[in-house]
């Protein structure tokens, strides 16, 4: 294993941002992988450590496959991590939104560019994203659909689930999307919890990542294991708005399976504590993503379920 | 008229909602008449625009028997933000400009969205109140994406700003609000000026005569304004950027919107600890200065100035 810093940043006022990857193997950049870009991803960081760990391992029996190059960079934006903040912490800015970057531009222009510098390249690439609304995820590889890569490749991380998604004009700027620009073969990774560790969760995406590496030939292995995979797209997947605000209690979880009927979450009046909406499940189904906050609006998307 | 034109049930007790103050003659029909909406505050901390709307709302109902068409003015279109001092929209974390058109399918803010589109499509003519950031002051200035300047460059010379900037298109930008609305065919022009978390009255009055001007060159207004000044257009000059390449404090030596030359001294990036002058910062040509940091702590990177340079050749 080589730790090297990819990027660093002078700061008025702290310690220099120094941008870790650490690299295994050499030759061909074969793959690259990426965690926390903004300061609330702590499992996105914490599932990356656990690749680091097991790569060492890997590396310990020589099974890092010849001519081959990893790269994990577990952590970009520590420096908001550290003060408790999700966006660049001087001007809120997403570095995220900032790719391909510019050399020239703006703190984080720079910070994605000189990143994007060090991330380009390499034959596949796995972001751990998150969602912009807080909630949880049933574990799942999503490919944004430009073109570039085959989205059949998905298969090999054996997750039960992948998702094909079409790029919005506000996608363009991300990592994922220039990556596949760039002619890396790009996959957004999606955990089923952000703020918080996850432990059994984070086992499941190491292995699912080790398994994806194994079967490209990047670690020599027989690569078993994991699920078929069902790939599905945005119209596989039903949106659930809540139809009044209040206190919102869940009674599924990600990743439960649930009949035609079945009760998803309940709603509160938040004064008077009455129920005042029971949200049915209208078909038989799997829960694909769960709000997770307590307190709900008018309109929120509490859920987005998979037909089964 | 104030009206509600959006409106979304917050957790607890309250409701998110989004005001329209619609002001015409009332002794005059509105049937065929022009309508021009005034909208500002998708950014929570541009403030700039709270006052023309005030200082616009209360003069036009005053005059209002000079009015023949519509004038609707929204003030606030992310009114949390604007109470809680956040950019976004709060608790999203989320650029209310990146969510246009919106869709009533989608989540709060998308069906806001949706909402607000559907209630300004259609006007003649609208112009989007922004006031750049609490970073960096403006001076007051029309930008318009070049794949439409042809039909706004003519209604924003009527604006009484300094400067028009014809800027390149990106694919990001085609989820703001004058995206969607010209996409829609309703004109839309997008006004910067000032800085966040102020109001600066100068730029403001300025502002407002030449909104009452752009009224009466479509037909809307019939009552008084002042002949508005020639902006500078972008196209015919360079434009160039000065980043700090040091972190520190950067503290001007120049004003906003003056002639400096060549290798001017404009400020300085300080060490607070030391004193030392990280960066002793010059411009890279000759021109106007109209963006110039207003918040002191810069990294490497932060924007410092532009600088609107000579002639070009183009
Ligand atoms: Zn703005």
């Amino acid at each position: 294993m080589r730790k090297c810093t990819l990027y660093s940043i002078e700061s008025p006022y702290r310690e220099p941002l120094d941008v870790l990857g650490y690299k295994f193997g050499s030759g061909e950049k074969s793959i690259c992988v990426v965690g926390a870009m903004r300061g609330n991803e702590v499992q996105q960081m914490y599932v990356c450590s656990q690749i680091i760990k097991e790569l060492q391992r890997i590396e310990s029996y020589g099974r890092i496959a010849d001519g081959c190059e990893i790269m994990v960079v577990p952590c970009v934006n520590y420096y908001s991590m550290n003060i408790g903040k999700r966006f660049w912490t001087m001007d809120n800015t997403d570095i995220n939104r900032m790719f391909p970057g510019y050399s020239l531009g703006e703190t984080t222009q720079r910070i994605a560019d000189g990143l994007f510098e060090q991330l380009r390249g390499y034959k596949f690439g796995i972001q751990f994203a998150s969602f912009y609304q807080p909630g949880d995820f049933l574990t799942h590889v999503k490919l944004m659909h430009t073109g570039f890569t085959d989205p059949e490749k998905m298969r090999d991380f054996g997750l039960p689930y992948a998702f094909v998604r079409e790029p919005r004009p506000y996608d363009t700027t991300t990592l994922n999307y220039n990556w596949q620009i760039w002619e890396t073969n790009a996959f957004s990774f999606f955990l089923n919890s952000t703020d918080n560790i996850d432990e059994r969760s984070a086992v499941d995406a190491v292995d699912s990542v080790i398994r994806f590496m194994t079967r490209q030939g990047i670690i020599k292995g027989s690569g078993k294991g994991g699920y078929l995979t069902e790939i599905i797209s945005e119209k596989d997947v039903v949106q659930i708005h809540s139809n009044i605000a209040g206190i919102y209690i869940p009674k599924v979880n990600a990743g439960d399976r649930f009949s035609k009927g079945d009760q998803l979450c309940e709603i509160f009046d938040p004064m008077e504590g009455e129920v005042i909406s029971q949200v049915k499940a209208p078909f038989d189904g799997i829960v694909f993503f769960r709000y997770n906050r307590p307190l709900e609006f008018e309109n929120s998307v509490i859920f987005k379920l998979i037909r089964r | 008229m104030v009206k509600t034109i959006a409106q979304a049930g917050l957790a607890v007790n309250e409701n998110l909602v989004i005001k329209r103050n619609r002001i015409t003659n009332p002794n005059m029909g509105l049937t065929g008449k022009k309508r021009v909406c005034i909208v500002t505050g998708t950014h929570g901390d541009e403030l700039e625009g709270q006052y023309v709307c005030a200082k616009l709302a209360g003069y036009l109902s005053e005059n209002s028997s000079a009015l023949d068409g519509i004038v609707d003015i929204y003030p606030a279109l992310n009114p949390l933000g604007i109470d809680s001092i956040t950019r976004g929209i709060p608790m999203f974390d989320l650029d209310m400009n990146r969510i246009f058109p919106g869709t009533s399918e989608g989540t709060m803010a998308e069906c806001i969205a949706a909402d607000i589109i559907s209630d300004i499509k259609g006007a003649d003519i609208c112009i989007d109140i922004h006031s750049s950031n609490i970073y960096l002051k403006e001076i007051p200035q029309v930008r318009i994406n070049e794949i439409s300047a042809d039909e706004l460059v003519p209604y924003a010379k009527m604006l009484n700003i300094d400067y028009i900037w014809v800027h390149s298109a990106a694919t990001v930008l085609e989820s703001t609000l004058a995206y969607s609305l010209n996409e829609l065919g309703t004109k839309t022009l997008v006004v910067e000026m000032g800085v966040g978390m102020r109001i600066t009255k100068e730029y403001c009055d300025q502002l407002f005569d030449g909104i009452l001007n752009l009224l009466k060159n479509v037909g809307v207004w019939n009552g008084k304004t002042k002949p508005v000044r020639e902006p500078i257009l972008s196209t015919d000059h360079d434009v160039d950027f000065i980043n700090s390449s040091a972190a520190g404090i950067f503290v001007p030596c120049v004003d906003h919107w003056v002639d400096i030359e060549k290798g001017a001294h404009i400020g300085d990036v300080l060490d607070p600890a030391t004193g030392r002058v990280e960066e002793y910062v010059t411009a890279p040509c000759a021109g106007k200065i109209f963006t110039l940091r207003e918040f002191p702590v810069v990294y490497g990177g932060s924007l410092i100035a532009r600088i609107l340079g000579g002639k070009n050749n183009a």
